[in-house]
């Protein structure tokens, strides 16, 4: 296998389970939103984020060439081979840390999928063209809740601004590169994730002064290392509950 | 039996109030009655409808109503509202012969 090949699995694999991480943290909040209504959208966000992860790994493992199935990546792999960033893998904890996550997450897979929409990699390409609308509803339904809550009452405003404190040191990942990224990029397949940040940095700017909630000083050593997969203590425990039913019963169908 | 003169205590603030939902299932048609739902304000009322009532590919466009914007019959009226249309068959125009040259009456 050539290193672009190998370098393509990889990144279609760093894409998926981000999508797959944040999708199993949206279910979580199934039965437990504010509002039946919240349980609904926040499981519709899930489902759509479940469905580019099932097209990215199942890619992944093609171009891997070692016939794993997207079943094999999801439920098969252990805490170090999952290659999604920090911030998705986060404990939902209030749900205006959910809520202040999704914004700052929606907000960056857009202008990824947004590039990735011309990719020369026909399958990216074909993701993003799909996803896009998707994720701009989900930015969109994330904007609604922090502009609300966060020029709302005292009560919300102080929670938002709270978790606003407790996943921004894991934005800046989003934006980092590495080789396996830049090896992909001149031949177009790949989207620098640096070049993101300023229009990132605008729109996440203009909703939190709207929402009256101030931006955080970043961090001189920002977290980070989930692209290699070095992860927080969090993702054990949810891989645990993910892959639990399939380990326990190999192969198991619906 | 006894009615409350006053009206019973509005929602407490923190419950949402409730909207109607209409779905236009396809271009052409009429928006149609789906059901209900609990929402803070009008935009996240129609968000709220799109992921409770759209997300089968149900419609094409949306209207939500607050409930209480809807003035309904009651049920005590029905008789006088209703029983009169019900022996005025001459209303239904089943009276006029179609030419059978007439398409797409």
């Amino acid at each position: 296998m050539t290193t672009t090949m190998t370098a393509r699995a990889t990144y279609a694999l760093r894409l998926g389970d981000d999508a797959l991480v944040l999708s199993h943290r949206l279910g979580e909040w199934v039965t437990n939103a504010p509002q039946l209504e919240e349980d609904v959208a926040l499981a519709n966000i899930g489902l759509d984020l479940l469905g580019q992860a099932r097209t990215l790994l199942t890619y992944a493992g093609e171009v891997e060439g070692d016939g794993r199935s997207e079943d094999d990546l999801a439920y098969l792999r252990d805490e170090r081979d999952f290659l999604n960033v920090h911030l998705v893998e986060l404990p939902n904890d209030d749900f205006a840390v959910t809520i202040v996550r999704q914004l700052l997450f929606s907000t960056y897979q857009l202008a990824l999928y947004d590039g990735l929409t011309t990719s020369t990699d026909e399958t990216l390409a074909g993701v993003a063209m799909k996803a896009v609308k998707e994720v701009a509803y989900h930015r969109d339904h994330a904007t609604q809740w922090v502009l609300r809550l966060g020029d709302g009452t005292d009560e919300s405003h102080r929670r938002m601004q709270a978790g606003l404190e407790r996943v921004w040191p894991y934005a800046d990942e989003l934006f980092g590169t590495d080789d396996v990224e830049q090896s992909l990029v001149p031949e177009g397949v790949a989207v620098d994730a640096s070049t993101l940040r300023p229009g990132w940095d605008a729109y996440v700017d203009r909703v939190l002064a709207e929402a009256t909630l101030t931006r955080p000083e970043g961090l001189r050593t920002p977290p980070g290392g989930g692209r290699r997969g070095i992860h927080t203590e969090s993702l054990g425990y949810l891989l645990a509950e993910m892959q639990h039913l399939h380990r326990a019963h190999p192969g198991a169908q619906w | 039996m006894s009615q409350p003169l006053e009206p019973t205590t509005p929602t407490t603030a923190r419950e949402w109030p409730l909207w109607e939902v209409f779905v236009r299932s396809r271009r052409g048609l009429n928006h149609q009655h789906v059901g209900s739902l609990h929402a803070p304000d009008a935009a996240m009322a129609l968000r709220n409808a799109r992921d409770v009532y759209t997300r089968r590919s149900e419609g094409v466009s949306l209207w939500v109503v607050p409930a209480t914007a809807i003035v309904a019959s009651s049920p005590d009226e029905k008789d006088s509202f209703f029983d009169p249309a019900g022996d005025k068959a001459y209303r239904h125009p089943t009276f006029y012969e179609i030419p059978a040259e007439a398409q797409h009456l």
